[in-house]
């Protein structure tokens, strides 16, 4: 396989610009005739299905849930970043661009984190277009919060939902389409199948949620926006649905999966409860901009309540280790120390796995007032899940999956290794490199679909002539039965373990081995412990039902058995991966606590090849030249 | 954290739209408090697997109060006993050991129900795409700054904005009225600037639309308000009579269809 990541030649911050005038326009007149699918309707696929339409692209949208408002992006809390330098602190288009290369510790492209900052500043103005209601200062201009991991106030947000916001813009933006007749919107459909045609994506297979009907659909191109991994390690902060389907099937294809290792452990969620916990909430880190991080000193006062243990003897443990971004430190950093202080025994609450996050000194100094007006929503969410009041005692919280960097592989014009087939948002390996910085994904998904798809598409549709390709044709034909056949195999195995138990096994193997911190022996054991996994799920899972009906667990068989696949080449990826760089921690490699990068042997991305089953893949390097940052060592000390 | 609780389920049990629906009726002994009403009933449904039975189909995604996914009626009130939360964020401490729960679906004609609890709520798109939104294409804005918003009309229309879209206003009204949701889009839209040039035709084309996909009318009863999860005011359905009541004389007649898209 040959990467050829189409970088543009040129200066830097000239590139993009000198690619827009380079790319091919598809004439007006025809583009009605192109059909594109698009599936996902979260932040990247929604923005993207709109404004392609807009353009005046045929489109069919696929999502799985009963509207395109719900996908997972609605969750985000946080914000979203822009270069505006609004605040007149010294932001710009190229300290967007620095802090994102430096926070992804070195492991990402830089011509594409370079046009995500240039393109950063058309996302505000285009959600404040479409009436998103971001949060203002009394003069009546934007306000801005700065977040976890940045030194300046580049962070735009509505109240704790800022996902929410942003993806009712999008959906507003699609329905507005959908009315006008430019794009088709399939809700309850999940993509099960990828189609190729003489190595060029020529379409999907769905099954439709609610009739149980199993259907191909043929387009020019297809676009996937299908989010992250990150419940293959079944708690994480996603959705219930979200899933690895889309993109592994697509890898089983002929796209490579880049970097599948690379997962984000959010340091502020609410820890585990119990056996029954059947996902995690993050509390928004927007919180450590006044909230405190700390444990006791002692393991002696871990049962005491936090009232009772002096200031003396807390360890306030990230502004003790880093003392120039404290609380604010990057998630990496932030998750690794929470952990640390838990494996060193001085962890609160059930099980001893949490840690503080104190409110107190700031609402001694703005009141509980404004911090309610700051938080109120999270503080709210929080009392209502653990029943604890955090304007008088301190949160606790701890690390969760968060956020997949790794995705599909894809070149500067979002297209993957088949041609046709693009990737946008969470579901590609994207611009956050090893490590993503807060507000970074919501700026990514709208600049990948607002903004770059719509041009890279129409290039790729003008530049290539299509056979008119029907769904009888034979690859269409060996899709659709292949769907059929795993569906009829799934409901045929009958055994006694729900899938559900399964998939939180699988998770539990990869917390522990492939998790916050990772070594090669337990990666190794992992390599033995999935595929036996795997083997007794497809002996003694048990599916009820029909295919021919709706069936949720039908639905998520079909998720959990991708994932155990899936699981394989994450471990895979972390194990061949001989070094520590952003979320993916090598015990074996760290210098005084931390993590050490091996920019000689390991600067580039890893985009795994699929071999066929049984086979191990293809390792492909793409390697990482920096010409404008400086490689340096992340400190944030 | 204390002892675990033995709760008794009545369940809607529906196989498909045109299937009559009965209650039936299961036992789930060791609840603990701390599981949200979802655990629960992830744990009843294990349970039916296991002994080779269908489990109860029922909607929901993000389980953190958010994507509007979700969406129940425990006891009578959609969304259950708490106020201000969605049935993921319902947890079973506001049960007590040996507790009775009923559980039926969102019951409207306009929500005609798919299986067990879950429902069709396609309703609810087409009514914003009757003009739910502010017409303007990618690339077309200008600075986000150059268009000041007064804070305290910004901070109104994020308290509209804030409708998930779960559709419990129409489960708990008496009318099945979806008035609360097409006011809260309303609102949110035409109390920004931006919102203005479609305020009033947007407000005639979504409230036609609600009348044409089947939901009943709206006398203010204010049961939508209290079930809601978001809070979304009732004021906000006399803002949209007094837009749609304005629209009707300086607008021109408006047309919808079923089923668009
Ligand atoms: C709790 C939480 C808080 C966050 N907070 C922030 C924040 O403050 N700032 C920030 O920048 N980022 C944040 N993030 C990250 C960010 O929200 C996501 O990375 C981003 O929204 C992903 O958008 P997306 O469009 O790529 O995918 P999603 O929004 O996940 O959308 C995926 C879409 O694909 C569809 N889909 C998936 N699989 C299939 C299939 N097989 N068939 C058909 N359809 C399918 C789904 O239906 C859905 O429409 C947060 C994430 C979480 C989980
Ligand atoms: S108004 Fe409230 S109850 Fe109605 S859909 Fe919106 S959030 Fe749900
Ligand atoms: S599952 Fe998303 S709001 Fe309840």
């Amino acid at each position: 396989m040959k990467l050829d990541s189409k970088i543009p030649s040129g200066p830097l911050k000239d590139k993009w610009d000198k690619h827009r005038f380079d790319m091919k326009l598809v004439n007006p007149a025809n583009k009605r005739k192109y059909h594109v699918i698009v599936v996902g309707s979260g932040l990247a696929g929604a923005s993207a299905a709109a404004s392609m339409s807009e353009l005046g692209y045929n489109v069919s949208c696929f999502a799985y849930q009963d509207s395109p408002r719900r996908a997972h992006s609605i969750a985000a809390q946080g914000g979203i970043n822009a270069a505006k330098n609004y605040r007149n602190d010294g932001d710009s288009i190229h300290r967007l661009f620095y802090d994102t290369v430096k926070g992804g510790d070195f492991r990402a492209r830089e011509a594409n984190v370079y046009r995500l900052a240039q393109v950063s500043n058309n996302i505000i103005d285009q959600c404040v277009g479409q009436g998103v209601p971001f949060g203002r200062e009394y003069g009546g201009l934007l306000a801005n919060r700065s977040f976890g991991g940045a030194q300046v106030s580049r962070t735009f947000y509505a109240r704790g939902q800022t996902g929410q916001q942003l993806l009712l813009g999008a959906y507003q933006a699609l329905e507005k389409e959908i009315a006008k007749g430019g794009v088709k919107m399939y809700n309850r459909h999940e993509m099960l199948e990828l189609v190729v045609v003489n190595g060029v994506a020529r379409g999907i297979i769905t099954r439709d949620m609610v009739t149980g009907a199993v259907e191909a659909h043929v387009a020019d191109a297809v676009v996937l926006g299908t989010g992250g991994y990150g419940n293959v390690f079944y708690l994480s902060t996603n959705a219930k649905g979200c899933n690895v389907t889309a993109t592994y099937r697509a890898y089983k294809k002929g796209a490579a999966f880049a970097n599948p290792c690379y997962t984000q452990i959010h340091p502020t969620c609410i820890p585990v409860a119990g056996e029954h916990q059947s996902k995690l909430t993050l509390m928004s880190e927007s919180l450590r901009n006044d909230g405190r991080v700390w444990v006791p000193k002692r393991k002696e006062d871990c049962g005491k309540k936090p009232s009772e243990i002096a200031e003396a003897d807390r360890d306030y443990y990230l502004e003790r280790k880093y003392p120039s971004y404290g609380n604010l430190s990057p998630r990496d950093i932030s998750s690794r120390a929470a952990k640390e202080a838990c494996d060193d025994g001085r962890g609160v609450g059930p099980g001893g796995r949490g840690v503080y996050l104190d409110f107190a000194d700031a609402i001694s100094r703005l009141g509980a007032p404004e911090i309610s007006d700051r938080y109120g929503n999270l503080f709210d969410m929080y009392q209502r899940i653990t029943d604890e009041n955090p304007y008088e005692v301190p949160m606790r919280i701890y690390p969760a999956v968060h956020y997949t960097m790794g995705g599909l592989w894809v070149d500067y014009n979002l297209e993957t290794t088949i041609p046709g087939l693009h990737c946008i948002g969470e579901a590609n390996f994207s611009d956050h490199g090893a490590n993503r910085l807060g507000a970074s994904a919501l700026m990514q998904g709208l600049a990948d679909g607002y903004f770059v798809l719509p041009y890279t598409i129409g290039h790729y549709l003008a530049s290539n002539k299509f056979e008119k390709v029907t769904t009888d044709h034979p690859e269409f034909q060996a899709a659709l039965a292949s769907v059929q056949t795993r569906t009829t195999r799934l409901l045929g195995i009958k055994g006694k373990r729900t899938v559900d138990s399964f998939h939180r096994e699988l998770g539990k193997i990869l917390w522990e081995k492939c998790g916050m911190a990772r070594n090669a022996t337990g990666l190794k054991q992992a390599l033995q412990e999935i595929p036996s996994l795997r083997e007794e799920f497809w002996k003694d899972v048990t599916v009820p039902g029909s295919g021919d009906s709706f069936n949720q667990s039908l639905e998520k068989a079909g998720r959990v058995a991708d994932f155990m696949e899936f699981a394989e080449l994450m471990v895979t990826d972390a194990l061949h991966r001989e070094e520590s760089c952003g979320g993916h921690f090598r015990e074996e490699y760290q210098e005084a606590g931390e993590a050490k990068r091996n920019d000689e042997q390991y600067a580039y991305v890893a985009a795994w090849e699929y071999a066929g089953d049984g086979q191990a893949p293809v390792l492909n390097k793409e390697p990482l030249e920096f010409e404008s940052v400086h490689l340096a060592t992340r400190s944030y000390k | 954290m204390s002892g675990t609780m033995n709760i008794t389920l009545k369940v809607w049990r529906q196989s498909g739209p045109s299937a009559p629906g009965a209650f039936e009726t299961y036992k789930a002994p060791g609840i603990s408090p701390d599981m949200s009403f979802l655990e629960m009933l992830d744990i009843v449904n294990e349970r039916l697997i296991e002994g080779g039975k269908d489990p109860i189909a029922f909607d929901h995604d993000c389980r953190e109060g958010i994507c509007g996914m979700c969406g129940l009626v425990i006891n009578g009130a959609a969304h259950g006993p708490s106020k201000l939360t969605t049935t993921c964020q319902l947890h079973m401490r506001s049960f007590k050991d040996g507790d009775s729960i009923t559980i039926e679906p969102w019951r409207a004609k306009a929500f005609p129900v798919i299986k067990d609890l879950v429902v069709d709520r396609a309703p609810l798109d087409r009514i914003i795409q009757a003009g739910g939104f502010i017409s303007v294409a990618t690339g077309g804005p200008q600075d986000a700054n150059a268009l000041p918003v007064g804070k305290p009309e910004a901070e109104q229309s994020m308290d509209a904005a804030a409708c998930i879209g779960c559709g419990a206003c129409v489960a708990a009204c008496p009318n099945a009225s979806v008035s609360l949701f097409t006011a809260a889009k309303i609102s949110h839209l035409g109390l920004l600037p931006q919102g203005q040039p479609e305020r009033y035709r947007r407000a005639l084309k979504m409230v036609a639309q609600m009348d044409l996909e089947g939901f009943g009318g709206c006398t203010l009863f204010g049961e939508c308000m209290a079930a809601c999860p978001k809070g979304i005011s009732i004021d906000f359905i006399k803002r949209m009579n007094g837009d749609y009541i304005w629209g009707s004389v300086t607008e021109a007649p408006v047309k919808v269809t079923l089923g668009g898209g």
